[in-house]
């Protein structure tokens, strides 16, 4: 499966968000790749991603885009990001 | 993974010369503006960079508040930017960016990159020890620049 990791800029807390995902997808035993996206370059990275993870705030700037968005409060509490993960995951099967 | 193999390390990235602890700050724009200083001081950018970091929240909001109490503040990598780097602003007195889940930010880490990738090494280390809460706690609350690099090493030393 193939997740979006969205950021402002593509270079700072997407790289944060991408390395705590990869652990919960590890948790999870789920197979997937996260890539990361600046906010205008998302919305046509999306089209190709299962899933998207992001901020509140980026949440919003986006929209309505094709994937579900997986809102992360806190970057780096890989428990929070395993469970919204799994919640996702499990509602697309 | 080599799109994390950036070749700086977090102690490379982040000199003593970088790092301020009870940094004053009224407001959001001056802890970013603290974080900005100190990338000045350490030679990775010029003055005009703070200004580029505040844009980046004025435009896209306080998103940058990514755990609780502490803020990455960043912008794109521009003409300002004279070397990859990181910047360590402890704030002596919290201050609220507007983001209701992180709120109030105690530490701000700038951010000053050259491009995509010298600076991913040393924020993936970065990454790895934030989401460690008793390493977080203790750089937090580290009293001077020196302890705060003594953690990280620390830290550095234990990953090997």
């Amino acid at each position: 499966m193939k997740l979006l990791a969205v950021c402002g800029m593509g270079i700072g807390t997407s790289i944060i968000l991408k390395m705590n995902a990869e652990k919960a997808l590890q948790r999870l035993g789920v197979d997937g790749d996260v890539e990361v996206a600046d906010i205008s370059s998302a919305r046509g990275a999306a089209s190709t991603a299962d899933l998207i993870l992001t901020s509140g705030e980026l949440a919003s700037e986006l929209g309505e885009v094709p994937p579900e968005i997986v809102v992360v409060d806190n970057f780096a509490d890989v428990d929070e990001i395993t469970q919204k993960l799994s919640s996702a995951i499990e509602a697309r099967s | 993974m080599p799109e994390q193999s950036g070749s700086k390390s977090l102690l490379d990235l982040l000199p003593e010369s970088a790092i301020g602890i009870g940094m004053p700050a009224d407001d959001w724009r001056g802890a970013i503006g603290a974080a900005g200083s100190l990338l000045v001081d350490s030679g990775a950018t010029t003055g005009d960079y703070t200004g580029e970091m505040i844009e980046t929240v004025e435009k896209l909001g306080p998103y940058i508040v990514i755990i609780p109490g502490l803020a990455l503040a960043h912008a794109r990598p521009s003409p300002s930017v004279l070397h990859t780097g990181l910047s360590w602003a402890a704030l002596a007195t919290p201050v609220d960016f507007g983001n209701a889940q992180n709120d109030p930010v105690r530490l701000v880490v700038g951010l000053a990159a050259v491009d995509h990738t010298e600076h991913s090494g040393g924020l993936a280390q970065l990454a790895r020890m934030l989401s460690d809460t008793d390493r977080m706690d203790a750089l937090m609350t580290a009293s001077s620049p020196a302890e705060v690099r003594r953690i990280i090493s620390e830290y550095e030393g234990a990953e090997q």
